[in-house]
């Protein structure tokens, strides 16, 4: 099969930046109002491709889509049908809410945006460097959106700079995309690499699987599909998924004065004590460094930048006890940097595992391995920074609301986004536990059988653990979709679909 | 130790009383995938020997997939299954059953063909058994009451570990564990706790299982020269037909995987049953037996208690052949989600699970029976799901406790039991709590 390069032109920009120095920015939510107006728009919408130039832009804005949206554009039922089923099915299905933790305060039924009666049909994402967001969303609307778009929600963001709104840095942790295409993933991997194959965040690719994951593709019937590309599996037809990927959309509100002053009152009112009770939460120190010591053998991936080795050279393999990071730490949970085998078996050892006959500990071997479950993390923060310090005080009346706008890319949402969030955030059995979801972003909810679901525990080597119970939730879901966020080419036949 | 048993009456349902078998199904349970254990039909709850069991009516929406390879399409009964997996004595069991919801049982199977009001009940039960090719327990012996003496144990343990946190945090592991060996001791003196001894094994069925650990390598080694002569013959063949099988793999309709999600994640556990066509011709056939009497035999002598191969979550399951051999079922109990679950098979079992699922009509490709296959993570993902089918009736003992929580209770039930423990053992003992 031909592997091509990567045609960045034809890539929207979030998937290769974060976009960091555009410091400001806003999304819109928008129904479709006049059909032919919103095609016309989108044909000429100046969306950011990822080619990078020197100096770099001072904007940027990004277009994605729900099913609803693409349904609404005219897209054809024959090719909408070729999407994942979570994304046609969207975020609040009834089944996959309960999946995702979103039941209880964070039900779809609670949102602000994003349920049955609010779903969006496209968003619209600006990044502007300070001070220029005003004048260059004016001028990206341009004459036509107005009779195109309903505006229904604008959706700010701050910028804290790096550090998220309990006060914790953020976004150290992100995969490296493998945009060369270098990877040999049909080898068992046995060291933990955090470059992934580039099939995990764009589609028309080779995923970890070594196998390009389901999207529409369709004839070459129409002037708008033809100038799409081929598929590289099927070159016979044209890839609407090529470049796009899909993004995940929540908005959670986080109760900022509840953590701190939850993790204060466990510390006894000890300053010192609370960071580190909030630390082993996160699984990371308020600065962003890991709680287990960095380790001599460079990880592919990551560097060569030191701080960023510093913070991320490091896996769990040499914490097997939990006691440096608890197994129920955000970071732990979220991203085990584990392998395919564990204790890195080779030959004979390696066929003695597979059969169920390597080591036999309580914990061994309870997890999957981390590589199918990555996701980009594009999100940004929301609402007034409120200092950890500042946080003990009780809230003021009509206290601005803050959390984080997250969004993550993944090509895959049920595997990736999905599986991470429900058997690693939300399950209360993960990693041989048992009463705990995730320390921040898990809802408390009981489920049958399990009455207490709001405990955390520090493990400790040789001694009784420390068990922290009475967690109140500390994270509320405001709203959510899933959007399809498209390559240029697709975008642009979007615009025309329904054109011969 | 108290060995499991398991039975699966299997009868083709009277077509006119399917309508109600299905609301009798239905009126045993709370709501959509939870059973209520008390119901009026069979009350679960009151038969403590009782790890799990469903009802599920096998309705094959796939039966015309044979004519990929020209056959013409067959018409099966539509079958009714009830299933479950038990510890001790099966007779004892269902004599149990009987005695406690024959009213139950009667109107349920009376939408059966051929049951009628004078039929006796645990005859026909036994007459219409679906004999099991290959069996997995999660951990021989471990019974019910056990797993609840066991569970009673860590709750009491987590309590009094609560309300001493002071005293017992930062002590170091050997008097940590003895402190807790005499609360524990304490607490089974005054009949708080119970931590019942094992039932001698009975002596029927420890030589018939040393009979059958002794007796399958044996007819093997017998067997071997022959099967020697046929192997290169044999594989010459179904590396032909691996070549050339179809695969059928499409996505299933939103509409059925709906209905199969709304029945899941109810629990910490759920439930999967699946049933296909099997591809035609000897070598399917036999391939399918022999592997899956590979399995049968490692998952009864060889493999670890608690572990499947690598995989960790699943409590029962059974493979059973339907129909003259023509169709195969799989019936598990798992936890997690069936997302997480495919994922277990797909990176951790693979191989064996495409061995024996591959001999399914529609399956991925496989290479030399055991690679690719499920490799081709979402075309497996597709067939699987068009092969479940929605389980009406499922029961589990022990709600809110996975497979690993049930190791976890029993680590430390055994820990406390074991005469000595080197300082090794004790700090990992002291980590399960």
């Amino acid at each position: 099969m031909k592997q091509s390069e990567v045609d960045y032109s034809d890539v929207q920009g979030l998937v290769r930046f974060g976009y960091g120095k555009m410091k400001e920015a806003s999304y819109v939510h928008l129904r479709v109002k006049d059909v032919t107006a919103a095609r016309g728009w989108l044909r000429n919408a100046p969306v950011s491709s990822a080619v990078a130039t020197t100096p770099p832009p001072p904007s940027a804005m990004q277009v994605a889509f729900t099913a609803a949206g693409l349904e609404a554009l005219g897209v054809p039922p024959s090719v909408l049908a070729g999407f994942s089923p979570e994304f046609l099915t969207g975020m609040t299905e009834e089944n996959r809410a309960r999946r995702l933790g979103d039941v209880g305060s964070n039900a779809p039924s609670q949102w602000e945006w994003g349920n049955a009666t609010s779903v969006p049909h496209l968003m619209v994402m600006f990044f502007a460097e300070p001070g220029r967001l005003q004048a260059f969303m004016q001028n990206s609307k341009g004459n036509a959106w107005n009779a195109a778009f309903e505006e229904q929600r604008w959706l700010g963001t701050a910028d804290l700079d790096g550090i998220e709104p309990f006060g914790f840095t953020d976004g150290i942790s992100q995969p490296q995309i493998d945009w060369e295409r270098q990877r040999n993933v049909t080898r068992p991997q046995i060291d933990y690499s955090n470059v992934v194959a580039l099939g995990e965040f764009l589609l028309g690719y080779s995923n970890e699987y070594d196998k390009y994951t389901d999207r529409p593709l369709i004839d070459a019937d129409s002037a708008s599909a033809r100038r799409l590309l081929a598929a590289e599996d099927a070159p016979e037809k044209k890839d609407i998924g090529r470049n796009g990927t899909y993004l995940v959309m929540r908005q959670l509100r986080q109760d900022v004065r509840s953590f701190w002053q939850f993790v204060n009152r466990r510390a006894g009112g000890n300053s010192a004590e609370a960071d580190k009770l909030g630390a082993a939460f996160v699984g990371r120190t308020r600065a962003g460094d890991p709680l287990v010591p960095m380790q001599e053998q460079p990880i592919p991936g990551i560097g060569p930048d030191p701080e960023q080795i510093r913070q991320n050279q490091f896996t769990f393999a040499k914490d097997p006890m939990g006691a440096g990071c608890p197994f129920g730490a955000h970071v732990r949970r979220e991203n085990p940097r584990n392998t395919d085998y564990p204790g890195r078996p080779t030959g004979l050892a390696k066929l003695i595992t597979m059969l169920g006959f390597g080591p036999s500990g309580f914990r061994d071997d309870l997890m999957s391995s981390v590589r199918f479950h990555r996701i980009l993390r594009r999100g940004r923060e929301y609402g007034p920074e409120l200092l950890p310090e500042n946080a003990l005080a009780p809230a003021p009346p009509n206290d601005p609301e803050r959390g984080l706008q997250f969004i993550c890319l993944n090509a895959n949402i049920s595997r990736q986004f999905e599986f991470l969030q429900n058997a690693w955030t939300v399950n209360t059995k993960f990693s041989g536990l048992t009463g705990e979801s995730d320390p921040l972003i898990g809802n408390r909810e009981a489920i049958p059988g399990c009455p207490v679901t709001d405990d955390f525990t520090m493990q400790k080597d040789g001694s009784l653990r420390r068990r922290v119970s009475g967690l109140p939730q500390f994270i509320t879901v405001r709203g959510g979709a899933y959007f399809f966020l498209p390559g240029l080419r697709a975008l642009r036949y979007f615009a025309g679909a329904g054109d011969t | 130790m108290t060995p499991q048993a398991n039975f699966m009456v299997l009868a083709a349902i009277d077509p006119p009383r399917e309508t109600a078998l299905r609301g009798l199904l239905a009126s045993m349970n709370g709501a959509p995938g939870r059973v209520n254990a008390a119901n009026a039909l069979i009350p679960f709850a009151q038969f403590d020997t009782l790890h799990f069991a469903r009802f599920v009516i096998l309705d094959d929406k796939t039966l015309e997939d044979v004519r990929v390879y020209g056959l013409p399409v067959r018409t099966y009964p539509l079958y009714l299954a009830f299933l479950g997996d038990i510890d001790g004595d099966l007779d004892a069991f269902l004599g149990k059953l009987v005695k406690r919801a024959e009213k139950g049982l009667r109107s349920i199977f009376s939408c059966c063909a051929g049951f009628t009001s004078d039929t006796d009940l645990v005859e026909w039960m036994k007459r219409n058994s679906a004999p099991v090719i290959a069996n997995y327990v999660n951990c021989r012996g471990r019974t019910v009451r056990r797993i609840r003496e066991e569970a009673a144990l860590k709750k009491a343990l987590e309590e009094h570990l609560q309300s001493h946190a002071p005293a017992l945090t930062g002590i170091p592991p050997r008097e940590l564990f003895s402190k807790l060996q005499q609360f524990v001791n304490a607490e089974k003196s005054a009949g708080r706790l119970t931590l019942s001894d094992e039932s001698p094994t009975p002596i029927g069925w420890w030589i018939k299982n040393a009979l059958h650990l002794v007796g399958v390598p044996l007819l093997f080694l017998l067997a071997l020269p022959l099967l020697i002569v046929i192997a290169p013959i044999f594989l010459i063949l179904l590396r032909r037909k691996e070549k050339t099988d179809p695969e059928l793999c499409w996505r299933v309709d939103q509409a059925y995987s709906d209905a199969l999600s709304l029945l899941e994640d109810r629990d910490v556990t759920n439930q999967f049953t699946a049933l296909a066509s099997r591809k035609p011709g000897f070598v399917r056939l036999w391939t399918l037996i022999g592997i899956l009497a590979g399995v049968d035999y490692a998952a009864r002598h060889l493999v670890r208690p608690g572990r499947l191969g690598r995989i960790r979550t699943i409590h029962f399951a059974r493979w059973v052949l339907l129909d003259g051999k023509k169709r195969g079922t799989f019936f598990s109990n798992y936890d997690g989600t069936v997302e997480a679950y495919m994922d277990d098979f797909i990176n951790k079992a693979g191989f064996g699970l495409n061995a024996i699922f591959c001999n399914a009509i529609g399956y991925p490709r496989t290479n030399w029976l055991f690679r690719d296959g499920c490799a081709d993570e979402q075309k497996y993902r597709n067939f699987l799901r068009r092969h479940t089918l929605p389980t009406q009736v499922w029961y589990k003992a022990y709600p809110g406790l996975t497979a690993i929580d049930l190791e976890r209770n029993r680590r430390i039930r055994e820990g406390l039991e074991s005469s000595s423990m080197s300082e090794q053992e004790t700090r990992e003992w002291v980590a399960l709590l």
